[in-house]
């Protein structure tokens, strides 16, 4: 059992790797620069490189000694003017270069360097072979750079990087391990604090929406096996399949404005006591519960025909109790699996639900920042979400394991 | 294998024996003309620059009821007001016409979605199921991967970072529901794997590739029809709400985004806008699903209790 449980742990360590890699590529790499979404195009380069450097992205993405910056992306060489008192080629910086060691393809470099705190100005000679290594002291900026000439056609001016694996993606590692989900951009808070704030409305949603759905749901499958091939059961069924072509965003519009609006059973809109989350679950409810019904009279069925069922039926149980006590304990096991599998959503909750009926839980949140290109929230939300999901797995599989010895064995 | 070989030829006459399936046949032929002569309305108003018919804004005749509805009033029609068979909305643009252009794109979004999701989750599931060993725990890991992400969320975040668009949802849904179908075609690819016919090919010296998808693959084409059956509808589903939710399709009448117009006018009494978008993506999931199921039933009994 114990040699189980560790195989299964250990086998969570290989898809949790493959989570994070997947929401760095996503995040990360496909998104383009998070700098850009959030302040906007037409941001100054000083005001995305300060974003760049608060958030950490100004690190090369997975390795390297060297990343690109803002100040200045590649600049033909004919294009710059030359000084006529040094003879040395002007760059054109986007703005004043911060402290750091910096490279540039050139032979001779010039800084003008201002002290940030005085305003006293200095001016700094480099010289050597291209490529050339620079610094710029702690307390200063270099406003201006004259070089030489460029041994390539194209300038390249690259800022140093702390170490060869002080990268996003170590970085990014690092911090998740810290429990460090970034800052959230909308909320100007860490995204932990945002996110803890969500979770308990979205679970006072959520764990009635699965207890009722489940409950109904093999209610009525169970009603569907007792009298399958009966009338009952084929409008159950016919229904399912009716209620499961019916969009959920019409089920939360619809729900909406019919139940609350116009036959005002139900307050409209917040959460402030009980009664606000009747209507909500009752949509998550019926919204769920056609796939669900499907689902379980299939799971119940599959026992129906086992040759136990007869043997109960020889010695003359009742038809109710051959239901409940043999073939629905029987079913369990795929019906705890589809129930499990409903878990880890418990905590991102409802996007709609939520956002309809101005419950404040970790739909809404998530929604909001998806709209709002919050990036670490979502990233966040995704992260926690898989991490959750994986978790239950491996406890339900635990618990089949404990229940039964063939899967432990197998 | 025989059993498959047999059924495949007559699926459809199967499927059209029944009345209930028949319906349902024909209602999705209906969409797919619908959505044939959208497509060619759209192309003629892109090609001649002129505003098509689903754009054309009419000030004056905002908020027309539906040709039905009007039967018996006696409001004057100006000359040249279209009929507004399905109504009008708050521009005056036919509900009719933007319905079928919604057509258009469900169906773009359903196959697109399924020309990705498919085919990868094939090719994935044929090299897990065939070759076994590494090759197969890196597609099962894939699987896991990509099964334990949180699913609408993480569509949304895929749409959002791709980019606003069609081509942020076609990437979003494609690229996240090709686990289901590389764990049925793995499965099944297993159970063949050892079969004669595959040693025998392998004993005259075939390539692998050649053995996977000349010969293994015709066998779990059921999978793949089952498949793109249930894929259908749940995409079209799903690009509805990624729409409703202002991340996917802008500026096209795409469902999803008629819903959102609508839902604001339904408050003031304007119901038939709503209605008739709710209809059309009902009718269209009902029949795709309904086929779906009985496809499932033909094909592959042992599929039934699975959730694909």
């Amino acid at each position: 059992m114990k040699r189980y449980i560790v195989k299964r742990l250990l086998e969570m360590i290989p898809t949790t790797f493959g989570v994070l890699v997947l929401t760095f590529v996503l995040f990360h790499v496909v998104g383009g620069s998070p700098a850009e979404v959030v302040l906007g195009k037409n941001a100054s380069s000083e005001a995305l490189a300060a974003f760049d450097a608060l958030h950490g992205y100004d690190r090369p993405l997975l390795a390297g000694r060297w990343s690109r910056i803002r100040a200045l992306g590649d600049v033909p060489r004919e294009t710059l003017a030359r000084r006529p008192e040094s003879g040395l080629l002007r760059l054109p910086l986007t703005y004043a270069l911060p402290a750091g060691r910096y490279r540039v393809n050139a032979g001779r470099v010039l800084l003008g360097l201002r002290e940030s705190a005085t305003g006293a100005a200095d001016e700094a000679l480099v010289d050597g072979p291209a490529p050339l290594t620079f610094a710029v002291r702690e307390g200063w900026t270099a406003a201006t750079l004259d070089i030489e000439g460029p041994s390539a056609p194209r300038v390249r001016l690259e800022k140093g990087n702390r170490g060869l694996l002080d990268s996003q993606f170590v970085h990014y590692l690092t911090s998740l391990a810290r429990g460090d989900f970034g800052l959230s951009i909308e909320h100007r808070l860490p995204v932990a604090q945002v996110l803890r704030e969500g979770v308990g409305p979205s679970l006072a949603l959520t764990i009635p929406i699965l207890a009722g759905g489940t409950l109904v749901g093999v209610m009525l499958a169970l009603l569907c096996a007792a009298w399958r091939g009966s009338v009952t059961d084929r409008a159950v069924l016919v229904l399912s399949t009716v209620l499961m072509s019916v969009n959920y965003v019409v089920w939360v519009l619809a729900g909406q404005f019919l139940l609350a609006f116009k036959a005002r059973l139900f307050p409209l809109w917040g959460f402030e006591s009980a009664a606000y989350l009747v209507l909500p679950v009752l949509i998550g409810i019926v919204s769920g519960l056609g796939r669900d019904v499907r689902f379980y009279r299939a799971a119940i069925l599959d026992e129906v025909f086992k040759p136990y069922v007869r043997t109960a039926q020889a010695k003359g149980v009742s038809g109710a109790r051959i239901m409940v006590r043999h073939v629905l304990r029987n079913s369990l096991i795929p019906i705890v699996t589809y129930f499990s599998l409903s878990v880890p959503f418990l905590f991102t909750g409802s996007l709609m639900l939520e956002s309809f009926f101005g419950i404040p839980g970790l739909g809404s949140v998530s929604l909001n920042a998806i709209h709002s290109s919050d990036m670490a929230v979502v990233r966040a939300v995704v992260i926690l979400g898989a991490l959750l999901y994986q978790i239950v797995n491996v406890a339900t599989d635990v618990c089949y394991a404990w229940l039964d010895p063939r899967v432990r064995l197998g | 294998m025989t059993a498959s070989m047999n059924i495949r030829p007559n699926i459809v006459g199967r499927l059209w024996r029944r009345w209930d399936t028949r319906l349902c046949l024909i209602v999705i032929l209906v969409y797919a003309a619908a959505a044939v002569y959208g497509e060619a309305v759209y192309r003629t108003a892109r090609l001649t620059d002129r505003t098509p018919a689903y754009n054309a804004v009419r000030e004056r005749s905002r908020y027309v009821a539906p040709a039905f509805v009007r039967l018996g009033a006696v409001r004057a029609r100006p000359e040249d007001e279209p009929l507004y068979l399905l109504g009008s909305d708050n521009l005056g643009r036919d509900v009719l016409q933007r319905l079928v252009q919604g057509t258009r794109i469900a169906f773009h979004v359903g196959i697109i979605t399924s020309l990705i999701a498919i085919p990868l989750g094939v090719l994935l599931g044929c090299l897990g199921g065939y070759f076994g060993g590494r090759t197969d725990s890196v597609v099962v890991w894939l699987c896991a991967t990509v099964a334990s992400m949180p699913g609408l969320l993480f569509i949304l975040a895929v749409a959002m970072v791709v980019g606003q668009g069609l081509a942020g949802v076609y990437l979003g849904i494609g690229l996240t529901t090709w686990v289901s179908v590389c764990r049925n075609v793995r499965g099944e690819v297993i159970k063949h794997r050892h079969r004669a016919y595959v040693q025998a090919a392998q004993v005259l010296g075939y390539g692998h590739a050649r053995i996977m998808f000349r010969h293994i693959l015709p066998n779990v084409t059921h999978i793949i029809l089952i498949a793109f059956s249930v894929r259908f509808p749940a995409s079209v589903a799903t690009e509805v709400f990624i729409s409703f939710l202002g991340i996917g399709v802008q500026g096209e009448p795409s469902w999803g985004i008629m819903i959102n117009n609508a839902r604001l006018r339904l408050w003031q009494g304007v119901w038939w806008e709503m209605t008739f978008v709710t209809l059309a993506i009902f009718a269209l999931v009902l029949a795709f699903n309904h086929v779906a199921d009985e496809l499932r039933d033909l094909l592959d009994p042992a599929l039934r209790t699975e959730q694909v």
